[in-house]
Order: C-alpha cells, then sequence, then structure tokens
C-alpha cells in the first residue's frame, strides 16, 4: 500500500507524542480503540482555564501509519483551538489533510472519537470540580 | 549490501540462476508439445518433461509415474481433494483438515460441505500442530481423507506427518499433504511419511511460478482421482492440458538442487535463523515466538512485537521484505487465522512479523534487519499507550475497551 507524504512524514515525525498528567483538572484524556482490533489512541488535551484555549496536547498510538498520522495531525490541530472549535473537527477533515484511502478511514474517526473523549472528560471534571483519574470511555473493570 | 532486503522467500522465491539456465532451451529451440508423438519436436520436449519428472520423484521418494504436474499448488491441491472427494463419494463423505491450513485447502473444503460433504476442521495447540488424538477421535468409517500440511506457510510449524500417516494407513483413509513450504526444505520421504498424496510447487524453492506438482501414490494403495479438467487426457488423465515443458524443466531442476544442497543449506539457514531470534531477544522486552520452535522449518521465524501494531512496524523498516499477520496488511482487515488459532489472542496477532529466510540471505543483511528492527520497535513503543499503560501495570486483559 502506497502512503501519502503527508501520513509517512507524521509517522516519521510525530507531532505532540507523550503524555500530560491525567489527574491535572485541567488535563482531559481520551482512550478509543481496542487491542484486539489492532488500534488503540489515547489523546490528551490541556486546557488553559482562564481562556478555555487547549494550551497542550499529546498522544500515544497503537496502530497502523495512518493511525499514527492521523493522532498526531489531531493534536497538531487541537492546540491553540477552544474546547467547542475542537469538537468541531471532523474525521473527514483528517481524510482530507491526509488523502487517507477508504481502507483507512476508520483511523480519522478513532482520531474524532479520541478528541471528543478527551474533552468529554476534561469537561466531566470541571463539571465536578474535582480531578478524578477518570479515563473517559474506558475503565478497568476492577 | 543492496536495499531493499528480501525476507520474506515464504511467498515466493527467487529463480535459482542455474533453473533459468536450464530452462532457456525450451522456450525457443526445444519448443515442442510434449504430447506430439510423431515427431522429434514432441519427442524432444517428452524427454525433458520425463527427466523432470524423475527428478521432483527423487526429491520426495517416490517413483517417476506418480508425480502429476499442474500449475502450482493451489491446483494441486484442488485436484487432490475434490479428486478424492468425488472419486470416493461411494465410500464415505467425511473430510478431516486443520484450521491452519492454507486457503487453497481450506477453501476447496468450504466448497464441498456446499455439495453434502462433512469436514472436520481439527483445531491447534499453543504450538501450532494438531492434536493425534483428536484426529483419532475425528475418523469415522465415513473418513475417506486426511489433508494436513506439512509446514505451515506462516509459523513454519512443522505438523507430526508420519504419525498422522500412521494412523492413516491403519484406519484405511487417504492422507493429503500440503507441502509447499517444505518439500526441498526438510527430509520428505513419501513412503517413510506414509503419504498418498503431496502437493508441491516450483517458485516456492528457487523454480519458476505457475508450475507445480501433485504426487499421486500408485501402490499400497493405488490412489485414483476424478480428473477436475477435462480435455486431452494428458498425465495419466488426471490432469488434461499441454504440458507446460519450460516450467516443468525448471521444476525439476529446481528440486534436484534442493535435494542436492538441502542438507547445506538447511543448516546454514538454520544458524541465521536462530542468531536472529537470539539478537531480537537480547535487544527487546516482550516479544514471543509464534508456534512451536522445536517442530520448525529452519529458516522461519515468527514474532510478536507486544504492543506494536504489525503495519506501523513494516512501515518502519520499510526496505526489508517481511509480512505481517496485522489486519492492516491483510485485504479482509481481519488479522491471521493462523495466529489466531494458536490462541495468543489478536492483540499479538496485530503484532507479529514473519521472516523468511533463503539461498542469498548473509549475515550483513540480517545485521541490518536486527538493528533497523530493534530502533523501530524500541520507537514506537515509546509511541504506544499500551507498552505505557503495561509499564504503569495495568492489565490490559482486563480493561473494558471502547471498540466500534
Amino acid at each position: 500500500m502506497a502512503y501519502s507524504d503527508k501520513v509517512i512524514d507524521h509517522y516519521e515525525n510525530p507531532r505532540n507524542v507523550g503524555s500530560l498528567p491525567k489527574d491535572d483538572a485541567n488535563v482531559g484524556t481520551g482512550l478509543v480503540g481496542a487491542p484486539e482490533c489492532g488500534d488503540v489512541m489515547k489523546l490528551q488535551v490541556k486546557v488553559n482555564p482562564v481562556t478555555g484555549v487547549i494550551d497542550d496536547a499529546r498522544f500515544k498510538t497503537f496502530g497502523c501509519g495512518s493511525a499514527i498520522a492521523s493522532s498526531s495531525l489531531a493534536t497538531e490541530w487541537l492546540k491553540g483551538k477552544t474546547v467547542d472549535e475542537a469538537l468541531a473537527i471532523k474525521n473527514t477533515d483528517i481524510v482530507e489533510e491526509l488523502a487517507l484511502p477508504p481502507v483507512k478511514i476508520h483511523c480519522s474517526v478513532l482520531a474524532e472519537d479520541a478528541i471528543k473523549a478527551a474533552i468529554a472528560d476534561y469537561k466531566a471534571k470541571q463539571h465536578e470540580g474535582k480531578a478524578e483519574p477518570a479515563l473517559a470511555g474506558s475503565q478497568p473493570n476492577a | 549490501m543492496k536495499l531493499p532486503i528480501y525476507l520474506d522467500y515464504h511467498a515466493t522465491t527467487p529463480v535459482d540462476p542455474r533453473v533459468v539456465q536450464a530452462m532457456l532451451p525450451y522456450f525457443t529451440e526445444i519448443f515442442g508439445n510434449a504430447a506430439s508423438r510423431n515427431h522429434p519436436f514432441g519427442w524432444a520436449a517428452e524427454e525433458a518433461v520425463e527427466k523432470a519428472r524423475k527428478q521432483v520423484a527423487d526429491l520426495i521418494g517416490a517413483n517417476a509415474k506418480e508425480i502429476i504436474f499442474t500449475s502450482g499448488a493451489t491446483e494441486s491441491n484442488n485436484l487432490a481433494i475434490k479428486g478424492v472427494a468425488e472419486m470416493y463419494r461411494e465410500k464415505g463423505n467425511h473430510l478431516i483438515t486443520c484450521v491452519t491450513e492454507h486457503k487453497a485447502v481450506i477453501d476447496t473444503c468450504k466448497k464441498l460441505e456446499k455439495q453434502g460433504y462433512r469436514v472436520t476442521y481439527l483445531a491447534v495447540q499453543k504450538d501450532g500442530r494438531i492434536s493425534l488424538d483428536e484426529l483419532k477421535a475425528a475418523i469415522t468409517d465415513k473418513t475417506i481423507l486426511i489433508s494436513i500440511m506439512t509446514a505451515n506457510n506462516e509459523i513454519g510449524v512443522i505438523q507430526p506427518i508420519a504419525e498422522i500417516g500412521t494412523i492413516a494407513k491403519e484406519k484405511g483413509v487417504l492422507f493429503h499433504t500440503d507441502a509447499v513450504q517444505a518439500t526441498g526444505k526438510i527430509p520428505f520421504d513419501v513412503n517413510a511419511l506414509k503419504v498418498d498424496l503431496v502437493s508441491m510447487s516450483a517458485h516456492k524453492m528457487y523454480g519458476p511460478k505457475g508450475v507445480g506438482a501433485l504426487y499421486v501414490r500408485r501402490r499400497n494403495p493405488r490412489v485414483l482421482l476424478a480428473e477436475q479438467t477435462n480435455g486431452g487426457g494428458h498425465e495419466r488423465g488426471m490432469r488434461s492440458g499441454t504440458l507446460n515443458v519450460t516450467g516443468i524443466v525448471g521444476l525439476g531442476t529446481a528440486s534436484e538442487i534442493a535435494k542436492a544442497e538441502m542438507a547445506t543449506e538447511s543448516a546454514r539457514l538454520r544458524a541465521m535463523r536462530d542468531r536472529l531470534s537470539a539478537e531480537l531477544h537480547a535487544n527487546l522486552d516482550e516479544i514471543f515466538i509464534n508456534g512451536s520452535v522445536e517442530h520448525r522449518l529452519p529458516h522461519n521465524l515468527n514474532i510478536s512485537f507486544a504492543y506494536v501494531e504489525g503495519e506501523s512496524l513494516l512501515m518502519g523498516i520499510n526496505d526489508v521484505a517481511v509480512s505481517s499477520g496485522s489486519a492492516c496488511t491483510s485485504a479482509s482487515l481481519e488479522p491471521s487465522y493462523v495466529l489466531k488459532a494458536l490462541g495468543a489472542g489478536d492483540d499479538l496477532a496485530h503484532s507479529s512479523i514473519r521472516f523468511g529466510l533463503g539461498r542469498w540471505t548473509t549475515d550483513e543483511e540480517l545485521d541490518y534487519v536486527i538493528n533497523k528492527l530493534t530502533t523501530v520497535v524500541r520507537r514506537l513503543r515509546e509511541m504506544s499507550p499500551l507498552y505505557e499503560m503495561a509499564k504503569e501495570g495495568i492489565d490490559l486483559s482486563k480493561m473494558q475497551w471502547v471498540t466500534h
């Protein structure tokens, strides 16, 4: 399979790989996908409580090159956006930017899900007014 | 050293230059139809075919009369299974095979099921081998054929063929083996192994693509096949069609070379394969060999690199030609059914790489692969949320994942 130059660039020089402190009240964490499906994305945003703008975004991804590129691109786009602007990012924007072929569209869907899960986690923390170590959408089966 | 490096010898092999040389005259000067009985052009072609038949037979301890030439192993598998099923329909309608067989066997069996045959697909144990007790228990008085591959194309695991052959003989059931990955690589003798039908392919052993053979036992018992291709009655009526003389010469020459060089070549490849495995294990934690290490082709290594997805791994070593069991590398979006059958979990199937070493693999190439792979696996693990969680002590198997 031939990859687009942009996918290769993100794969070889991934932006914003890493982790933010997940217990921080201003950090939202999204963890989506499943190992048996071959894709797991962890995406985190750090929101400035005063401005409501995403100051920092990080990812870690287990998946194919397109999955890595989709999450890398997502973190690039998230920085500097408000939470509401972030929620407006659509998987089709990612497909277009990375020129993903049809079999790789699920990678972009996963990235959109990861963004939404991270923001939902951040909002839940704000609502509760305390820092719960909640991984949106995925909890260990105690 | 030339890049890219080819380590996918289970998929196909380059044609040995000695084989090419042997084939060349048969494209132009000696071009006759081996079935033309009334002129020297035909005689010369027939002579070449009969020489090749003997060369192929010698490789597997058979008689030349027991070799049928085909277009390749897929056709051989189809002919053996459908040919027996149709010919012995009066005797019974039950076949036994195994879940890790090549699709050429599995899909042939599926087709027979639609036609009213009953097929038992034996599971494999963790090491990739079938259980002989399960095999014995599966045989009924309606069983007409057992089809179990000699060596698996993904994990290189060698089945207990001689033991299966003994059981088949005791029960009076015919035994077919798809030996595509094994012939020319490991010792194979049709009488020692008690097999009745054997599928072979030229392009897996440094011969050309598009030609193969089927061994059909002629004595104890005499195996009959219903022909699946109708026409001029070539190959004892079992496989009509003008013989691919050039290809057959290639298969014959490849067989002769393989027989002569097998001992030295397999020892060399085994040492190289063992070094590849040892150095990867020394460099990286949490890597797992899929399937039996003991009962394995000398030139095969199939390893899962936990927490790293196979396609991203291949992308990082894009100047090395290998295969992965990852869903993303296949058209089906399903991870390898062979690795799934081992019961190691889909996540490890997604993380697997198959290495196939061959006649022209060098130590220098392996050094390059070991270094590159180590770097890429480490880099991707730094990027892997699963690796991070595992290092934090989270049991990934107990997580509830959000799936689509």
